[in-house]
C-alpha cells in the first residue's frame, strides 16, 4: 500500500492524503469508543455491552438510565478528553523541545497544578471546585513561570526542558512540605489526588473541558503546519515564512491551557502525555509532530488504563493513574532497548 | 601551580573549615527550644542530664549526620559532575536518590527489613541500578546535559509514582513516608550515625583518592590513556563511589537534591578545574549549605520546621535555572 496519495479535485486543486495516519487515526477512535463502552458496563452493576448502547440511544430502563447516563458517561467523557487533553499537550511539548522525554509531566507543569491543588485541600480543606481551580492556576502559573525563565532572546528548547527540570524539583519540594503539613486524612486525600483519578467525576467537569477542548484543538491543529516546518530549525522556518517565536509561542500556551485544565479535571495522570505522542508516532510511521493521531491515541490510553484498573483491582479500589504510571515505566525500558537497538546509545 | 596561588588555596580551604565549625555550633545553639550560650556550653562539656542537655545532644547528633551527609552528597556530585563531564550532575537530578529511596520503601514495605543498617543495602543496589539506567537511557558516552537531566527526571517520576501507589494501598506506610521522602536530618541519632559511618567514610575516602585519575580523563578519552590512566578502573570506582555515597545518605536521611549540583559550581569557581582541589572544598563546603539549610529551615517556621530537603530544593532550584541560563554552562 502506499502511504501517500494525491487527491485532485477537476478545479486543479489538489489535497495530500496519508493513508497510513489516517487509517491509524480512525482504528484508534474506535478502539477508544469500544473501550468507552466497555468501561461503562464495567463496575459493581455490570451492564451489557449491547444494553450500554441501546440505554444510551435512550431505551434502557429507568435505573440503568441513572446509571449510566448520570454516574458513568460523565466519568468516561472525562476520561476521553483529559487523554486528548493530555496527548495533544504532550505531542506539543515534545515536538517545541524536540525530545522524547520532554512531556509535560516531566517539565514540571503537573507538578505546579498538584501544588496548586494541594494548597487547597491541606490550607483550606476545599471543596472539589475549589480544588479544580487551585489545580488550574497552579499549572498556568508554572506554565508561564517556565515559558519566562527560559526566555532569552527566544525559547530554545534545551533552556526550556532544563528550565523546566529546575522549576519541578523546586514545586516537588513545596508538595512534599504541603503533605507533610496536612493531617493523615489529608495527606490520604492529596496523595490520590497526586496520582490522577476519575472517580466521581460528573458532569460539571465535563462542560468546561469540552469548551476549551472545541477552542484550543482547532487551533493547534490550525498550526500544526508552522510547527512542522520548525522541525527543520527556527532559520530555516523563518525562511519558509514561519513566524517562529509566535507560533511557538501560541502553542505553548494552548499545550500549557490544555495539560493545565486535563490536571485540574483529573489530577496529574502521569505518563499519557510522554507515552501517547511516541506511540502515535510509530503506529502512523510518519514524521512530524502527529498531532491529530497523538490525541486519539491519549484519550485510548486513558480510557484503556481506566478500565484495566477497574477490572484488575476492581472499581475504585486503585485510580488510573497508577496503572499509568506502570506503562510509563514499560515504555522508558522499551524506549531504552529501542534506542540500543537503533545504535543511538 | 605556583607556590603563591597553593597558599592561597590552602588558606582558602583553612577558611571554609573555620566556616564549617561556625555552622556546627550555630547548628547546636539554634532551634525551636531557646538556649543561651551558656546552656548549649553546659550540655556539651559539662553534661549532667538536664533538660537542655538532652536538646543539646539530640542537636549535635543531628549536626553530625548533616555534616557526614552533606560532605557525601558534595562529594557524590563532584565525582559524578566530572565523570560525566556534565555540569548539570548531581544525584538527585540524575534519579540516583529516588532509586534508593524506592528501594528502601520496597524493602521497608515488601520485605519487613526495619533497621537501617538492613535497608541501606537495599539503597545501594537502587542506587546503582538507577545510576546505571540514566546512564544508558541519557546515551551513555553520547550524553548530553540536557539528555541525562531528561532521563533522570522522567525515571524519577516514574520511581515516584510506585512510591506513590505504595502509599495509597497502605495508610501506615502514607504516615511514615511522607516525612521521609521529603529529606530531612531530624532522624539522626547516635544509632543511625554508627550505621552509615563506614559507608560514608570509605566512599569519601575513595572519592579523594579520585582526584588524579579524573583530572586526566578530564582531557579527553584518547589524551588520558596516552598519560597512562586506566580509564576503565577510572569510571568503574567513580560510579561505585558516588553509590555508596549517594546509597548511604538517601537511606540515612531520604532524598536530598541539588546540594551536589551547587557545592561543586561554587568551588569550580575559585578553584579552577584541578579536582584535587575541587574534591577537599566540596567536602567541606557541602556540609555548610546542608546545616545551614537545615538552621534556616528551624528558624523560618518556628515552632515546628522546614524539613532540609525542602529548603536545598526551594535555595537549589533558583541556582540551577541561573547556571542554565549562563550562556557558557548550557552550551557544554
Amino acid at each position: 500500500m502506499k502511504s501517500n496519495r494525491a487527491i485532485r479535485t477537476p478545479g486543479g486543486l489538489s489535497v495530500r492524503l496519508d493513508v497510513r495516519a489516517l487509517t491509524a487515526v480512525v482504528l484508534l477512535v474506535l478502539a477508544a469508543l469500544t473501550a468507552s463502552v466497555l468501561l461503562i458496563g464495567t463496575g459493581d452493576f455490570p451492564i451489557s455491552a449491547g444494553e450500554v448502547l441501546r440505554t444510551l440511544a435512550g431505551q434502557g430502563d429507568a435505573g440503568q438510565e441513572f446509571i449510566v447516563n448520570e454516574l458513568r458517561l460523565p466519568r468516561v467523557l472525562v476520561g476521553l478528553l483529559v487523554g486528548a487533553s493530555l496527548g495533544l499537550g504532550g505531542a506539543l511539548f515534545q515536538a517545541i523541545s524536540r525530545n522524547p522525554l520532554g512531556s509535560p509531566d516531566v517539565l514540571g507543569l503537573s507538578q505546579g497544578a498538584t501544588a496548586g491543588a494541594l494548597t487547597m485541600i491541606v490550607l483550606f480543606s476545599a471543596s472539589s471546585e475549589q480544588i479544580t481551580l487551585g489545580a488550574l492556576t497552579g499549572g498556568l502559573v508554572t506554565g508561564a513561570a517556565i515559558y519566562l525563565l527560559a526566555w532569552k532572546r527566544g525559547v530554545h528548547g534545551y533552556r526550556l526542558v532544563l528550565v523546566g527540570i529546575g522549576v519541578s524539583a523546586v514545586v516537588t519540594a513545596v508538595n512534599g512540605y504541603l503533605l507533610t503539613k496536612s493531617d493523615i486524612i489529608d495527606a490520604a486525600q492529596a496523595v490520590v489526588w497526586m496520582t490522577g483519578s476519575l472517580d466521581g467525576r460528573d458532569w460539571n467537569q465535563v462542560w468546561p473541558l469540552l469548551g476549551l477542548c472545541a477552542v484550543l484543538v482547532p487551533l493547534v491543529l490550525a498550526n500544526s503546519r508552522g510547527l512542522r516546518m520548525m522541525e527543520m530549525g527556527d532559520d530555516v522556518s523563518y525562511a519558509l515564512g514561519v513566524r517562529v517565536e509566535r507560533v511557538r509561542m501560541l502553542l505553548m500556551v494552548s499545550a500549557v491551557l490544555l495539560t493545565a485544565s486535563a490536571t485540574a479535571a483529573a489530577g496529574p495522570v502521569g505518563f499519557v502525555a510522554l507515552t501517547a505522542p511516541q506511540l502515535a508516532r510509530r503506529l502512523t510511521r510518519s514524521p512530524g509532530p502527529n498531532l491529530l493521531a497523538s490525541l486519539c491515541m491519549g484519550a485510548t490510553l486513558l480510557v484503556t488504563a481506566d478500565f484495566v484498573s477497574q477490572r484488575v483491582f476492581g472499581a475504585g479500589q486503585l485510580p488510573v493513574g497508577v496503572v499509568t504510571g506502570v506503562l510509563g515505566g514499560a515504555y522508558l525500558l522499551w524506549l531504552l532497548v529501542a534506542e540500543r537497538r537503533a545504535g543511538r546509545i | 601551580m605556583l607556590p603563591r596561588r597553593r597558599a592561597v588555596r590552602a588558606f582558602g580551604l583553612l577558611l571554609s573549615v573555620v566556616l564549617l565549625v561556625c555552622v556546627a555550633g550555630a547548628s547546636i545553639a539554634i532551634g525551636a527550644k531557646d538556649l543561651t550560650l551558656g546552656q548549649v556550653w553546659h550540655g556539651l562539656f559539662e553534661d549532667s542530664g538536664t533538660y537542655g542537655d538532652t536538646v543539646v545532644a539530640d542537636r549535635v547528633s543531628r549536626t553530625l549526620l548533616g555534616l557526614l551527609v552533606g560532605a557525601a552528597l558534595g562529594l557524590a556530585g563532584a565525582v559524578l559532575q566530572a565523570l560525566t563531564r556534565n555540569p548539570l550532575a548531581d544525584p538527585g537530578l540524575l534519579g540516583i536518590n529516588a532509586g534508593a529511596s524506592a528501594a528502601v520503601v520496597t524493602a521497608i514495605t515488601f520485605f519487613g527489613v526495619t533497621s537501617l543498617s538492613g535497608y541501606v543495602w537495599f539503597a545501594f543496589c537502587g542506587a546503582a541500578a538507577i545510576g546505571a539506567l540514566v546512564w544508558f537511557l541519557g546515551g551513555s558516552r553520547a550524553a548530553t546535559p540536557v539528555r541525562l537531566a531528561l532521563a533522570g527526571t522522567a525515571i524519577s517520576a516514574a520511581l515516584y509514582g510506585y512510591l506513590q501507589a505504595i502509599m495509597i494501598l497502605d495508610d501506615a506506610a502514607l504516615g511514615k513516608m511522607r516525612f521521609w521522602t521529603v529529606g530531612s536530618l531530624a532522624a539522626g541519632d547516635t544509632s543511625t550515625i554508627v550505621q552509615v559511618l563506614p559507608f560514608l567514610l570509605a566512599g569519601s575516602a575513595l572519592a579523594l583518592l579520585l582526584a588524579r585519575p579524573l583530572n586526566a580523563m578530564a582531557m579527553g578519552d584518547d589524551t588520558a590513556r596516552a598519560l597512562g590512566a586506566n580509564l576503565n578502573r577510572t569510571r568503574a570506582l567513580s560510579m561505585l563511589t558516588a553509590t555508596v555515597l549517594c546509597g548511604a545518605a538517601t537511606a540515612a536521611c531520604g532524598p536530598i537534591v541539588f546540594v551536589g549540583l551547587m557545592v561543586p559550581h561554587v568551588v569550580r569557581s575559585f578553584t579552577g578545574p584541578d579536582q584535587r582541589w575541587i574534591l577537599p572544598y566540596a567536602a567541606v563546603l557541602s556540609p555548610v549549605l546542608l546545616l545551614g539549610a537545615d538552621v534556616i529551615g528551624r528558624v523560618v517556621a518556628r515552632p515546628a520546621e522546614l524539613q532540609v530537603g525542602i529548603v536545598t530544593a526551594i535555595i537549589g532550584g533558583p541556582v540551577f535555572i541561573l547556571l542554565v541560563r549562563r550562556r557558557r554552562t548550557a552550551q557544554l
